[in-house]
């Protein structure tokens, strides 16, 4: 069939020609394409159920221009790497929309233009002129005197009645920067165009100043409520690359950290829905669970949120007996008052009547845009990278996988509340067979020229990251990939003839990241 | 609604005794108690994202949960710069960002307050300065307070908090 051929195709391709078996995450095979093939293979990935996982700029070992997609399809990772021979490259967005959005942040970063006709900058505000390429370039342009904001064109609306309001960067909450503008009649909103970038804050080119061994630290703060899923993958694909053996006991501590982060941000999540629907209760009775949660945590790893906990070769700290008791007891009565608090929503007429039906994203609509991770599984889309291409401990943990096909905000909140219960059953089996051994082993570098991938489910969906050694110990590039960069797009459908005051809802029912989107 | 106002009974009050203030924080020469007298003890506090990582961001948002309980102390979070006697910043700011916080300071009655939260507020962090980041949150607009930490406890931004409040000198600023 079409599809295995491009991955028998990487599998045979030689490593000296930029293909074979990628270091890192599991089930990972690497192609070099020519200009036609990288649409066709595109075409067929769209045709047989392939996703796109990322798609960025780089260079090959002998210094040229490459721009790379990573695909995920049945028999695993495609990265697909195409030269630079002409001043283009072909675009995919029509069989990928979310194409989009990463081929214009490639052409601000690296300077690469595709053949797609949305040549509007990105991530490129007012702060650098067009000419700096940011990856490319050395040297930095000195910043304008006085700065200024640019005029993006928006997609105007026009018709009787018609009127626009636009918000933001600065929201009304506590929440981060980017820009919303709403075309509505009335209430009722007939279109929604996002415009982000605003925290890009040159993470890209920032690892490309940092050493191998402290990459993960800033991998860590590409979002920070996805920190151990970003670390994880960084470490992951450098253990890969450096050919290293993590130690099960690691791997073991990892998943707790992972699941440990999901159920914080799901708890925190439940309760700002909630809240979002005028369910205050809601707010306060899951916000203690996720301090009690986070003060469990500091107390068992030491920290509250667990930034530098993964590191390469294991993690920082080991967990004591005394610490997974504690953790075990706080989880396990977690548990028993999630279950108490769903019955609640459950039950409360008006939460329901502000859940059922808000932002709806069908099955189909959820296919097409390529919706991922927590909100894709909510609208049918049952992929889950712990249970499809699984990492150590994955595969002995045999976690379930949650799907709803409604798509509502009600599904979104169903989704969390059933990975709850799924991530407070995986951690009791982790603490209770926690293998025995070094939580950390010493980590050589990878050798220049090397590439590996991480990918992680984290709270949000699949956590890709792409690494490539330089010499003398130092990255020579990494690119860190966040689902919010596969929602954040659908997000302008899910709010299609809903009402302007049900956007908070329907916004926090996804939670998208804007730092690990706009790096 | 039983099981509602039963879970409400059940779990009580949990809120905790607020932390002593921290003189260790402050970072702007002696201040004086004049907010006292100009706002007694109702502080209004905008918190601007201004490139952070969003982690700094839980850790304000944990101010509100029960434990914290952050209104019994008479500071509440306010939607408008407008309303707001303190800005809570995040940083690095985000060369991106730095309009929108010169605006949302700017909109910001005097007196004012500021503190940078986070190590990359105090000091760009991991970010640094770069074509994309500005730095510090001093780099952009005054700073009174720094409350470094990565990201910093929900006690360490009260006691940064309750250390600019405490001895705050609100003159208006030149501007």
């Amino acid at each position: 069939m079409a599809l295995q051929r491009w991955f028998d195709r990487a599998a045979q391709q030689s490593e000296s020609n930029g293909g074979g078996v990628i270091a890192g995450a599991p089930k990972a095979w690497s192609l070099t394409v020519v200009r036609d093939e990288w649409r066709q293979a595109a075409e067929h990935m769209a045709s047989h159920d392939g996703r796109l996982l990322s798609l960025w700029a780089s260079r090959d070992d002998k210094g040229d221009e490459v721009v790379r997609a990573a695909y995920i399809a049945n028999p695993g990772v495609l990265v697909l790497s195409l030269p630079l021979t002409d001043v283009d490259y072909p675009g995919i967005e029509q069989w990928f929309a979310a194409a989009n959005r990463m081929q214009r942040a490639v052409a601000d970063l690296s300077g690469l233009r595709t053949t797609d006709s949305d040549t509007r900058p990105w991530l490129r505000h007012a702060a650098w002129p067009e000419s700096f390429h940011p990856l490319i370039h050395v040297n930095t342009p000195p910043s304008p005197p006085v700065p200024v904001i640019d005029h993006y064109p928006f997609v105007p609306v026009e018709g009787d009645g018609v009127h626009e309001i636009p918000v933001g960067p600065v929201h009304a909450g506590i929440i981060e920067p980017g820009h919303f503008r709403f075309s509505v009649v009335g209430e009722k909103v007939l279109r929604l165009e996002e415009r982000l970038g605003y925290v890009h804050k040159g993470i890209e080119r920032r690892f490309g100043e940092l050493p191998m061994l402290s990459g993960h630290r800033l991998a860590a703060r590409v979002s920070g409520d996805s920190a151990v899923s970003f670390s994880w993958a960084y470490c992951q694909a450098m253990e890969g690359m450096a050919g290293a053996n993590l130690p099960a006991r690691a791997a073991w501590l990892r998943a707790l950290a992972l699941e440990l982060e999901r159920l914080a941000n799901h708890l925190g999540d439940l309760g700002a829905i909630g809240n979002d629907a005028g369910f205050a209760f809601g707010l306060a009775q899951f916000s203690r669970l996720k301090e009690e949660l986070l003060r469990a945590s500091e107390r068992a790893l030491g920290q509250r949120y667990l930034m530098d906990f993964v590191v390469p070769g294991g993690t920082r700290t080991d967990l004591s007996s005394a610490g997974a008791r504690g953790l075990l007891e706080c989880i396990e009565s977690i548990e028993a008052e999630v279950d108490t608090l769903r019955t609640i929503y459950d039950e409360h007429a008006g939460v329901r009547d502000r859940f059922v039906g808000a932002g709806v994203v069908t099955p189909a609509l959820a296919a097409k845009l390529g919706l991922t991770g927590l909100a894709g599984r909510a609208s049918g889309q049952a992929f889950d990278l712990r249970c499809d291409l699984p990492c150590d401990p994955y595969g002995d943990l045999t976690p379930k996988k949650t799907v709803r096909t409604e798509g509502d905000v009600a599904a979104r909140v169903a989704v969390r509340f059933d990975e709850v219960a799924e991530s407070t059953r995986l951690m009791q089996q982790i603490l209770r067979r926690l293998p025995a051994g070094l939580h950390h082993a010493a980590i050589s570098v990878p050798d220049e020229g090397a590439l590996g991938i991480g990918m992680i489910e984290g709270w949000r969906g699949p956590t890709f990251l792409a690494l490539e050694a330089g010499g003398g110990g130092v990255i020579r590039r990494c690119h860190p990939h966040d689902p919010s960069w596969q929602n954040w797009p659908v997000i302008e459908h899910a709010i299609i003839d809903n009402i302007v005051p049900d956007f908070p809802l329907i916004n926090k029912s996804f939670n998208l990241s804007y730092s690990g989107h706009d790096l | 609604m039983w099981k509602t106002l039963r879970q409400i009974g059940r779990i009580g009050i949990v809120t905790e005794p607020p932390p002593a203030s921290d003189e260790t924080l402050r970072i702007a020469g002696a201040l004086q108690s004049r907010i006292l007298e100009v706002l007694g003890r109702a502080l209004y506090i905008r918190a601007i994202d201004a490139g952070s990582c969003n982690g700094c961001e839980l850790e304000i948002h944990a101010l509100n949960n029960p434990l914290y309980n952050i209104e019994s102390l008479g500071i509440r979070f306010v939607a408008s710069p407008r309303h707001a006697d303190l800005l809570l910043i995040t940083g690095p700011v985000a060369r991106n960002m730095e309009v929108a916080l010169r605006r949302t300071y700017d909109a910001t009655p005097d007196p004012k307050l500021v503190i940078a939260i986070g190590d990359c507020g105090c000091t760009g962090g991991i970010f640094g300065e770069s074509y994309a980041s500005c730095g510090r949150v001093s780099n952009v607009v005054p700073v009174d307070v720094a409350v470094p930490g990565c990201p910093p406890s929900p006690h360490q931004i009260l006691s940064g908090i309750l250390t600019a409040i405490s001895k705050a000198n609100l003159k208006p600023r030149a501007s």
